[in-house]
């Protein structure tokens, strides 16, 4: 019973908050909202006994990509943002695509099923420890991948770089 | 499942979240009720050392901002990567340690490429 009166309070927060976020006419605000929809969403992995995914998401959503997003807005001008008409006019087409996602979502839960489970149970995890799980297998099974991973970050940081020192010399 | 778990262990967590809403709020509620209410526009004028404020408080942004954050961001989600690794070292053993070396040996190498190309100067 109380699990799923977490559940519903962090699916019916989520929605609002998304809401709140798009609808703001201050990005700053947007931000701000958008701050306490990545803690529900850490909590929703919290739930789900994912708690390393729950720290991560605190750690680099709502820690260092919110800040990347507070200095994007700060490029655009704020004043002449709060002014303009937020929405575009074309409404139906909106409407017949969330209708029609809707309509999709709706049918494929209507045939979820319940997989097998599988060795990482909810009784695992909680003897094991969520982290030392993942550890476990991601620094021997998925060794590739995670060396691949400091590629990509190193891709990451050249790039940024080069796109961000082209700009500053011109 | 979604609804099946409830982490128990994190209970102490929900009060401190709990508690923090609480305090904030109090605080705001003590404050309108104990503060005096006279404004003038002198008061209601953004604080600015003193001085009367003059033209707009935004100025042109650096996008040097930008590419701090952006680093800020890779070195991050390296540091994510050491978190499990730390927890399971001792498990794994060697084999782990030159796996975490040759990972964090790639990114040095990004490391020294940002510093040669000045990305940590401010001027």
């Amino acid at each position: 019973m109380l699990p799923e009166l977490f559940f519903v309070y962090f699916a019916f927060a989520i929605i609002l908050l998304s809401i709140l976020v798009v609808t703001r006419k201050n990005p700053v605000h947007s931000v701000l909202w958008m701050l306490l929809l990545f803690f529900h969403i850490a909590s929703l992995y919290l739930f789900l006994n994912a708690e390393f995914m729950a720290l991560i998401q605190m750690i680099v959503y709502a820690g260092g990509i919110l800040v990347l997003f507070l200095f994007a807005i700060l490029l655009v001008n704020i004043k002449e943002e709060i002014r303009i008409t937020r929405f575009i006019g074309a409404w139906p087409t909106g409407l017949t695509f969330a209708i029609g996602i809707f309509i999709v979502i709706f049918v494929s839960i209507k045939s979820f099923v319940l997989g097998q489970q599988g060795t990482y149970t909810i009784d695992f995890i909680k003897k094991e420890s969520h982290t030392k799980a993942l550890g476990k297998l991601l620094y021997t099974d998925f060794l590739y991948p995670f060396e691949i991973a400091s590629l990509i970050l190193l891709v990451a940081i050249i790039g940024a770089i080069i796109l961000a020192k082209r700009r500053i010399k011109s | 499942m979604p609804g099946t778990y409830l982490p128990s262990e994190y209970l102490p967590v929900l009060i401190f979240i709990l508690v923090a809403i609480a305090f904030g709020i109090g605080a705001l509620l003590i404050g309108t009720v104990f503060r005096l209410k006279k404004q003038y526009f002198e008061k209601l004028m953004p604080y600015e050392s003193g001085i009367t404020p003059k033209g707009e408080p935004r100025y042109r942004f650096s996008i040097r901002f930008y590419i701090i954050a952006m680093l800020f961001v890779i070195f991050d989600v390296e540091a994510i990567f050491i978190y499990p690794w730390a927890v399971v070292f001792d498990k794994i053993g060697m084999y782990a340690f030159i796996e975490m070396v040759i990972f964090i040996v790639i990114l040095f190498i990004g490391y020294i490429y940002a510093w040669r190309k000045d990305a940590f100067q401010w001027d």
